[in-house]
């Protein structure tokens, strides 16, 4: 039962890396987009793109931490306990990114959009690079466990934690790219799928760059993860490997959806890859699943809850990702044609600009 | 509680030595910002499928109009909630570390099954928002039900928790007190969360109607008069109207549940040094520094009264001296307890009286009231009714003082050691007060908008905005 939490809590973490990795990422390309002028084109397309989703998918994130706190109880606490610093600072940047984003939305003065969409853009790399670092903590061992406190800055300023925080800045712009391809495509905007499809390679470049810079830094700085990842992780790191070139290959050939699921394939067994490679430790070398593990009448609790989800949930994310990839949620403060302001009045479900 | 989180700036900063009161403040404010949203989440989607119910059923163009525009502010103060809720999520462990690492496998069982409340409200949030223009109208509506759903039994999955702090059940610990068997159900179903979460969704609906009918009893006294802008009050004040004596009854009985399992926090409810018969209700007054009341006015024997009808006066209220001190809350903090609890009885009173002029103006003159005195306390209702639930959550919680799981773990034994709090605490502090600002403005733009009819500017994202001609587009006002 201890393993089987353990399993969902990791398959947590996939969803939420993969759907709030993608939003982030999005976040990045806004950032880069350049000025109001040039990059107009490229937001419109990053608002259509997250706006109906980031919030459900953001459920992912607390979703993880209930988990991790209701089934591995010690486990949170010595995390939040060591990385006090870069979580605090992901708290503070998911409330800014979340509130700017919708601030932007709800805002018509070029001057206020591009304030709330500078916070938005910012925040949304200051997160990820914080998750990357916390993982990185985690996994190079500087989090230990029975209520002692790590080094407060060293847990999370260290090669490891850099790599962490660089490679999932990578990640999410690069997976991000990809889904941005689709749903410019979707927006029939040809200039813009070539737009992100420059950047999905460009930043698959960058993410496999980094990978490799990686293998260097886990040899010297986290032992017990590099010997994970050459041994039983192999294969994952691999099939990441493989799947990454694949989403490439696909990206180029511009087939519809076969580039964005090898995408997402090369990131979850990236963090598949990492979670088999610690295993069966939460914390390397200092708490396993089982010693973190709560007592069974929870960890029943916290299953049915699951399977519950399971049920509940997943339809309804099915049918928001259909409708949305659809383009049955059309986003209301778009340029829609064939609107004159007489039959807005007359329809009103035809009302723009919320 | 502005005086002691001033307090905590002063002491803080020249010692930063000591995360408690740190800890205590940041939590205490992120909370109290929190809650704010809670009302809005809980109840507003309700009122808003009432006008987008009208609005299909009886073919009111001004119905539907009043549910989108609504839906649309819901997006902004649902994103703002979700954010400000995901910050408590960070913060059990940043601030109270012991705590969640003892009590986590208990505590956190609620919040397993608020997770999926949380995705059921978040994703069909998302499609009812964005699918105004492409569902069919009814198919649309159908998609706001589960939202609705989901924020009532969201919000009694984190009450429960919150309830099991007051009466932990479930959990049977060693000699060492580590948690080693926890019962689900008994800590959902913990003695305290029944009438808890009673009182936190019907709160929900009383707060959420008195925010948003007052916002539209502004407009009624600015002129706005029109249809839309009455419908609107309607809704939204028939709501705060049937939740606000439903709230009385639970609250009293809510009270009372207080009297027989909390004594301790009953007797700093109603300020009871020593135990007595005959107790006396004192209305504001002051527990001096020898715990005696000074001040106020008493009114002879009706703590007692109120404790247990059935016994009258005769019935005995334990005194704050049958509780250890190290074990009670301190003196001042009985103050904060009493003093919030004269404030949410006296301003629940108050909203009670003037939903009472609404009734009766309905039942005797079949129209609301016309009188501009009760649009003007209308107009105030919104703020007062979030006083209302601020000083109940303040008695819930300082009440239960020292404990942050009742006798069996004491705040301070909580809390992280982290000595840096008073600095996140300040960062937290000024990022919050920024987003509560903005949140009001970047609202009352939208309404601005709304009236002025200039939505055709959004339609130029990012790039410098086009003049609109007056008058180009007629939204009803």
């Amino acid at each position: 039962m201890d393993t089987t939490a353990a399993l969902v809590l990791f398959a947590a973490i996939t969803t939420y890396a993969i759907f709030g990795g993608a939003d982030f990422g999005a976040g990045f390309w806004d950032l880069v987009a350049g000025g109001t002028k040039r990059g107009g084109r490229a937001r419109n397309v990053i608002d259509h793109a997250i706006a109906p989703v980031w919030e459900a998918n953001h459920v992912w994130l607390i979703f993880v931490w209930v988990l991790l706190w209701t089934c591995f109880p010690e486990a949170y606490a010595s995390i939040t306990l060591t990385l006090f610093v870069p979580l605090t600072l992901a708290a503070l940047g998911i409330v800014l990114r979340g509130a700017s984003f919708a601030f932007r939305k709800a805002v018509f003065r070029t001057r206020d959009r591009r304030n709330f969409g500078a916070a938005f853009a910012i925040s949304s790399v200051l997160v990820p690079y914080c998750f990357g670092a916390v993982i990185g903590a985690i996994a190079s061992g500087r989090v230990p466990a029975g209520g002692k406190a790590g080094a407060p800055w060293g847990s999370w300023v260290n090669p490891t934690s850099v790599l962490g925080g660089v490679l999932a800045v990578c990640v999410a712009a690069y997976l991000a790219a990809f889904f941005l391809v689709s749903d410019a495509r979707r927006l029939s905007d040809e200039t813009m799928v070539a737009y992100f499809r420059r950047r999905a390679i460009g930043a698959a470049a960058a993410a496999g760059l980094v990978a490799l810079v990686g293998i260097f830094v886990l040899a010297n700085d986290a032992k017990y993860l590099f010997d994970g990842l050459t041994s039983r992780a192999l294969p994952l790191v691999i099939l990441s490997a493989v799947c990454g070139l694949a989403a490439l290959g696909l990206l180029t050939r511009r087939t519809r959806h076969g580039a964005r699921l090898a995408a997402v394939g090369a990131v979850a067994s990236l963090v598949a890859a990492w979670g088999v490679a610690q295993w069966d430790y939460l914390l390397p070398e200092s708490l396993t699943v089982s010693a973190a593990a709560a007592p069974t009448g929870t960890m029943t609790a916290v299953l049915v809850a699951t399977g519950l989800a399971a049920v509940l949930i997943v339809p309804a994310f099915v049918l928001l990702y259909v409708l949305d990839q659809k383009t049955l949620l059309p986003e209301e403060s778009m340029p829609e044609p064939a609107h004159s302001p007489l039959e807005q009045v007359s329809h009103v479900t035809d009302e723009p600009a919320g | 509680m502005a005086i002691d989180v001033l307090a905590n700036v002063v002491t803080g900063v020249a010692l930063s030595v000591d995360p408690v009161p740190w800890a205590r403040s940041q939590m205490a404010f992120t909370l109290a910002f929190h809650i704010i949203l809670v009302p809005l989440g809980v109840s507003w989607s309700v009122m808003t499928l009432i006008a987008n119910y009208r609005g299909i059923k009886h073919q009111d163009a001004d119905a539907m109009l009043l549910a989108q525009r609504w839906s649309k502010y819901m997006a902004v103060t649902f994103a703002v909630g979700a954010v400000t809720g995901t910050v408590l999520s960070f913060e059990f462990g940043l601030l109270w570390p012991k705590f969640m690492g003892q009590w986590g496998a208990a505590f956190g069982v609620p919040f397993a099954f608020e997770g999926i409340f949380f995705f059921t409200e978040a994703v069909f949030i998302s499609i009812y928002i964005f699918g105004w223009r492409r569902l069919k109208p009814w198919a649309h509506f159908w998609t706001g039900v589960p939202i609705a759903v989901a924020g009532i039994f969201g919000s009694i999955s984190v009450v429960a928790a919150n309830a099991w702090m007051n009466s932990p059940q479930g959990v049977t610990l060693d000699k060492s007190g580590k948690v080693i068997d926890v019962d689900p159900m008994g800590v959902i179903f913990n003695d305290a969360m029944p009438l808890m979460a009673a009182h936190m969704v019907v709160a929900a609906y009383l707060v959420g109607g008195f925010m948003v009918a007052s916002v539209y009893a502004v407009g009624m006294l600015k002129g706005r008069t029109d249809h839309y802008h009455r419908m609107g009050f309607i809704i939204a004040f028939t709501v705060a109207a049937i939740a606000t004596p439903v709230q009385m009854a639970v609250g009293d009985t809510l009270a009372r549940w207080v009297y027989d399992n909390q004594p301790t926090k009953f007797a700093a409810i109603e300020m009871v040094p020593k135990t007595s018969d005959d107790v006396p209700e004192v209305l504001l007054g002051h527990l001096n520094s020898e715990g005696e009341v000074t001040g106020g006015i008493p009114i002879p024997g009706l703590a007692s009264i109120l404790s247990d009808p059935s016994d009258g006066t005769s019935t005995v209220v334990q005194g704050l001296d049958e509780t250890p001190a190290a074990d009670r809350p301190t003196n001042h903090e009985v103050n904060v307890t009493h003093l919030a609890w004269d404030v949410m009885v006296g301003v629940g009173t108050l909203l009670f009286l003037l939903t009472l002029w609404w009734w009766a103006a309905w039942i005797f003159r079949r129209s609301m009231p016309g009188s501009k005195w009760f649009l003007r306390a209308a107009a105030a209702s919104g703020v007062l009714g979030v006083v209302a639930m601020e000083a109940g959550w303040t008695v819930s919680e300082v009440g239960r003082q020292p404990w942050i799981v009742y006798e069996k773990m004491k705040v301070e034994d909580a809390a992280t050691a982290n000595t840096g709090i008073w600095i996140t605490f300040i960062g937290v502090v000024i990022l919050y007060l920024g987003l509560g600002v903005t949140t009001i403005l970047v609202m009352r733009q939208m309404s601005r908008r709304f009236r002025g009819g200039q939505s055709g500017e959004v339609d130029v994202p990012y790039g410098p905005s086009e003049p609109i001609e007056a008058g180009d587009e007629k939204v009803p006002l």
